[in-house]
């Protein structure tokens, strides 16, 4: 068998590039399907109601809706996707879009309906990768495919918990697609359509406001004048498609404040890994000594992730922190960037800029969410295969950001799953790594020396002792955590193990960020 | 050693063409590509085990998830020799242990563990009919931890002892046969859906196999009786190992040597397994009647017809020509036993005569698929769930028989329908089903080749699985009519059985071909 040619039949069986993308897709969507009885989190019901929300209510009602608590605080966009779905649900059981009957609606057919859309949603995603890859060669997009279609913490946040983002990043991918083949107009259309789903995804627009200025603007007066108008036109016609009703019923206010809800604290209940962490335990630290050494500190009365409640500052020592402070935080972080994008924009560099971008946003932004992890994990994951010091940074932070989600699948049933999602995609990078990086050292090196190196060549995707060190370090936070907090610790300082995983994500993806930082600098 | 699997790894990279999207996986040798399936397949039986198990919600007598919690709870609180005698402790009627002393020692030894972290699930009497988060929680991951002790280890036994045997096999099927033998989708569905520790016996079967193909025949015998002693059922493959163990004696130059060290292994395995039983003949009986009266007495006041040579629909001979020949009116149990017997015994002689004529690992693999067919065909009080006998060792042939082996998979799995649909498990069965079918076309795997095909036309193969697909329709949409409210079961058991039956004989055929290798060369000269 082995030595015989390929018979006509293994020919035809051998299916082309685009069958083998739907087939990664289709066996995630196996998966997808699987964990469709597993826990969901609010963002179900929140989803639900918007689906009855748009059904039963006129388009001038929408963002004046109380009914539920969970209002609609995403852009337009995003409600009439919702209110295209409902459509569907309405078909499949009207009770999924009553407005009132439907609250808390759990019966099989709401669970069936929302899972199968989140599934059907990736599609999006899908495509968003086939454009990114469509060059590549055969090896290291089937690489990208398995790191972004499987990605473990797609399946988390969007098929356990609920959420749309395989969809929302399907879009960005889109742009981002366009932006490398230098199609620039198209890219900042998807992008304004990208932002009218979800206003979250705006922290990248000074990347995008740069580049496209510099890449597709400038030059020559008249031309230049000219492309700016035309992209101007093209965003503001979709933003115009948007908005354009409810700035028509005079609703922008009410849009704009469901939207920036600013009254919400710096944090999440969960504490997002990022740099307010440290902030708020160098505060406690700080408090904590100061008070030993006789000072008298009051306890603050505000909490981190509730909301400004007059001049109370949640911080004891440090100053206060409002929504402009971190919003020039951000600004600074990007500057680097920026700088960069303005002095050379190359097509080849904007996925990195765009996930530093968001990296940015997710290290200094206010009311960061975990979640929000996902918007610069993905995108790295296509720069992860180029060399290896990208393969090594995306292994580790690929790993930190997806063990930072745990918290988000709280209940013993589903614990099994998101250890073994991550464990599986480790070995996956693992070997995917190592072979794409052998095969690439085997190409470039001399058949004379081949012989002698090749036992090193073996383990040539490793990384080094740090690394080990802070994975090792990764699994102790998880055993504390699960096992040895409640055996020592019983029911006392319950919020320490959650803080443990915080703190030490945190340091995770701060060397992520000085990592981009370093790459994008360094770049010619 | 090291060497020789580097020098494998590098013949795999270099066999493979670019567009074999897994030479990433074998590029790292069988370790890695056994730990990325095992981790998958853990992760698909956990994802299984979220959905309903058998009898969920439904009392006075739920089904089998509450029998092996009540037998956790008997083996618990009795003592041993009370396990299997009716007393006023345990009601035998409801539910008792009818499965062999292992299964008893394992419902022990989960029943423990429960105990540790949740005593109400396994108290004697108050946790009749216990159900809740936490309890469901720890039965699930009793099962998936005796899966992942003894299933997993066995498979990767076997495909390492399988892929160094010198033969024409092409090594980078590895991952995918492993993953062909761990995500079998009936046992997953049986296993980790409708609950049940099919993966001991069935695990200790392939280790028990493997043992053989190595050579290792006392080592065999051993895992072989534990898996006998698990679950009875396991005697579907007695035919196989004892014909092939025998034809292997009579060949050594001891013959009666042989048969008395491997008859001597037996009895110790047993004595062992059956010491604390073997006080006295009474207590040995107790035992062999509860394993034998399954279902005679108790579960016949349940169901409205009475129970007998089948259970409910089953794709086997007695129930397919029931249509027909009305078996349970024309014959007395008594004489349907010994029926059913000789008709088993004469179907598996054509497999055993091969073995004993001439005994291989090859052969021995269609002797095991032959003689578990056979008596899932024409035993005696088959149940639907039997058929993962037969496919475990139609998985163990799957790289020389893919199309015959998803070919079997795809009818067992319509033949389980019901029993799926009976526990709530419509979505798992059809995800993990799929899964199936987009592992076993995995790309960048060799094609299949065209000689597999050979006994059944292109039109014929589209037909069948059109009808499988529609029957499953019918079966989810339609209701029968009053007058045969088991008509779709009726067309869905006829349908696998006449399938079956084909895959019978074909085995049967393949097996005995394997004696005449020239013969065999040319059918596949001719196919070239």
């Amino acid at each position: 068998m082995g030595e015989e040619k390929p018979s006509l039949k293994e020919v035809q069986n051998s299916c082309g590039p685009k069958m083998t993308l739907w087939w990664f897709y289709l066996l995630a969507a196996c998966v997808k399907v699987l964990v469709f009885p597993s826990y969901r989190s609010t963002d179900f019901e929140v989803h639900r109601n918007w689906l009855a929300l748009t059904h039963s209510l006129p388009l001038s009602q929408w963002y004046f809706d109380e009914t539920s608590p969970w209002t609609l605080d995403y852009p337009p966009f995003f409600a009439y996707f919702e209110r295209f779905l409902s459509i569907f649900a309405h078909l499949v059981d009207p009770k999924i879009v009553h407005l009132q009957e439907g609250l808390n609606y759990s019966s099989n057919t709401v669970i069936y309906f929302q899972r199968a859309t989140v599934i059907l949603s990736d599609l999006c995603l899908l495509f968003g990768v086939y454009r990114m890859t469509k060059n590549l060669d055969s090896r290291r997009q089937k690489l990208i495919w398995s790191l972004v279609i499987w990605s473990p913490m797609l399946f988390i946040v969007d098929h356990m918990h609920f959420q749309y983002n395989g969809f929302l990043i399907g879009i960005l991918l889109i742009s981002l697609s366009y932006l490398e083949e230098g199609r620039d107009v198209l890219g900042g259309l998807v992008f304004a359509v990208l932002l009218c789903f979800k206003h979250l995804f705006a922290v990248a627009a000074p990347v995008y406001f740069i580049y496209l200025l510099k890449h597709y603007c400038w030059g020559g007066m008249l031309k230049g004048f000219s492309r700016l108008l035309i992209m101007g036109a093209v965003v503001t016609a979709v933003f115009a498609a948007a908005f354009g009703p409810f700035i028509y019923l005079g609703q922008i206010d009410q849009i704009a404040r469901r939207m920036f809800p600013f009254g919400r604290g710096l944090c999440h209940a969960y504490w997002a890994p990022n740099f307010w962490v440290f902030y708020i335990i160098f505060d406690k630290g700080l408090a904590f000594m100061l008070r030993k050494l006789g000072f008298r500190i009051p306890t603050p009365k505000a909490s981190f992730t509730a909301g400004l409640v007059g001049n109370s500052s949640p911080f004891s020592v440090l100053p206060q922190v409002t929504p402009s402070v971190t919003f020039t935080l951000v600004l600074l972080a990007l500057s680097p960037c920026l700088i960069k994008a303005w002095k050379r924009p190359q097509q080849q560099m904007i996925t990195r800029w765009i996930a530093y971008a968001y990296t940015c946003g997710f290290l200094f932004g206010w009311h960061v969410h975990e979640k929000a992890s996902l918007h610069f994990v993905i995108p790295l994951a296509f720069v992860a295969g180029k060399t290896m010091d990208d393969a090594k940074h995306y292994f580790l932070l690929s790993i930190v950001s997806c063990f930072s989600l745990f918290p988000l699948l709280f209940e013993s049933q589903e614990y099994p799953i998101k250890v073994t999602l991550l464990l599986l995609y480790s070995i996956l990078m693992w070997s995917g790594f190592s072979s794409q990086f052998y095969d690439d050292a085997e190409a470039s090196r001399a058949p004379a020396v081949q012989a002698k190196k090749r036992v090193g060549l073996r383990r040539v995707f490793s990384i080094g002792w740090v690394e080990k060190c802070y994975l090792i370090g990764l699994v102790v936070v998880e055993i504390w955590g699960q096992f040895l907090h409640p055996l020592i610790l019983g029911d006392k300082l319950p919020f320490l193990p959650l803080m443990l995983i915080s703190v030490y994500c945190a340091l995770g993806i701060m060397y992520s960020w000085i990592w981009q930082l370093k790459s994008i600098v360094k770049a010619p | 050693m090291v060497k020789a699997k580097r020098v494998v790894t590098e013949k795999l990279v270099a066999d493979d063409g670019v567009d074999n999207c897994w030479w990433w996986l074998v590029q790292k040798g069988t370790a890695a590509v056994f730990i990325t399936v095992a981790v998958f397949a853990i992760l698909v039986r956990v994802a299984v085990s979220l959905h309903p198990y058998s009898g969920a919600g439904d009392p006075p007598k739920f089904g089998d998830y509450e029998a092996q919690r009540h037998w956790m709870e008997i083996t618990l609180n009795l003592p041993i020799r009370e396990w299997y005698r009716n007393s006023t402790t345990n009601d035998l009627k409801y539910w008792g242990l009818d499965y062999p002393p292992l299964t008893a020692y394992q419902s022990f030894i989960h029943g423990l563990f429960l105990r540790f972290f949740h005593p109400d699930s396994v108290s004697l009497f108050t946790s009749r009919g216990h159900e809740s988060y936490l309890g469901k929680l720890l039965m699930r991951w009793t099962v998936l931890s005796s899966d992942a002790l003894i299933f997993f280890p066995a498979v990767l036994y076997f495909i390492i002892v399988y892929y160094k045997q010198p033969s024409k096999i092409h090594k980078s099927d590895i991952g995918w046969h492993t993953a062909m033998l761990l995500l079998n989708p009936c046992l997953v569905l049986i296993d980790h859906g409708h609950f049940q520790y099919n993966c001991i016996s069935l695990g200790l079967t392939t280790g028990a196999v493997a043992a053989i193909l190595t050579g290792e025949d006392l080592f065999a015998c051993v895992l072989y009786c534990l898996a006998l002693n698990h679950k009875q059922m396991s005697a579907y493959f007695a035919p196989a190992f004892f014909s092939h163990l025998l034809g292997k004696c009579l060949r050594r130059k001891y013959p009666l040597l042989e048969v008395s060290k491997l008859g001597l292994v037996v009895l110790g395995t047993f004595a062992a397994v059956w010491w604390p039983y073997l006080y006295s003949m009474e207590s040995i009986l107790e035992i062999i009647l509860s394993s034998n009266s399954k279902t005679t007495q108790v579960l016949s006041r349940l169901a409205p017809f009475e129970r007998g040579i089948y259970e409910d629909y089953v794709a086997n001979f007695w129930c397919a020509s029931s249509i027909l020949i009305k078996w349970k009116r024309l014959f007395s149990t008594q004489s349907l036993k010994i029926l059913s017997f000789t008709a088993t015994i004469l179907t598996c002689l054509p497999s055993m005569a091969q073995q004993i004529k001439s005994p291989s690992n090859r052969g021995f693999l269609y002797g095991l698929l032959n003689s578990s067919i056979s008596f899932y065909l024409f035993s005696f009080q088959v149940h639907e769930k039997s058929i993962l006998l037969p496919l475990l060792p139609a998985s163990l042939l799957a790289v020389e028989e893919p199309f015959l082996f998803s070919w079997f998979m795809q009818f067992a799995m319509l033949s389980m329908f019901p029993l799926i649909c009976r526990d709530g498990l419509i979505l798992a069965y059809l995800a993990s089903f799929a899964l199936f079918i987009l592992l076993f076309n995995a790309p960048g795997r060799r094609g299949i080749k065209e000689c597999n095909y050979y006994f059944t036309p292109r039109i014929m193969r589209l037909t069948l699985c059109f009808c499988s697909f529609i029957l499953h329709i019918v079966y989810l949409v339609l209701r029968p009519p009053e007058k045969y409210p088991f008509l779709f079961e009726a067309l869905i058991m006829n349908l696998c059985f006449s399938q079956f039956v084909l895959i019978t004989l074909c085995t049967n055929f393949r097996q005995w071909v394997l004696d005449k290798p020239v013969k065999l060369e040319q059918i596949e000269k001719k196919l070239i």
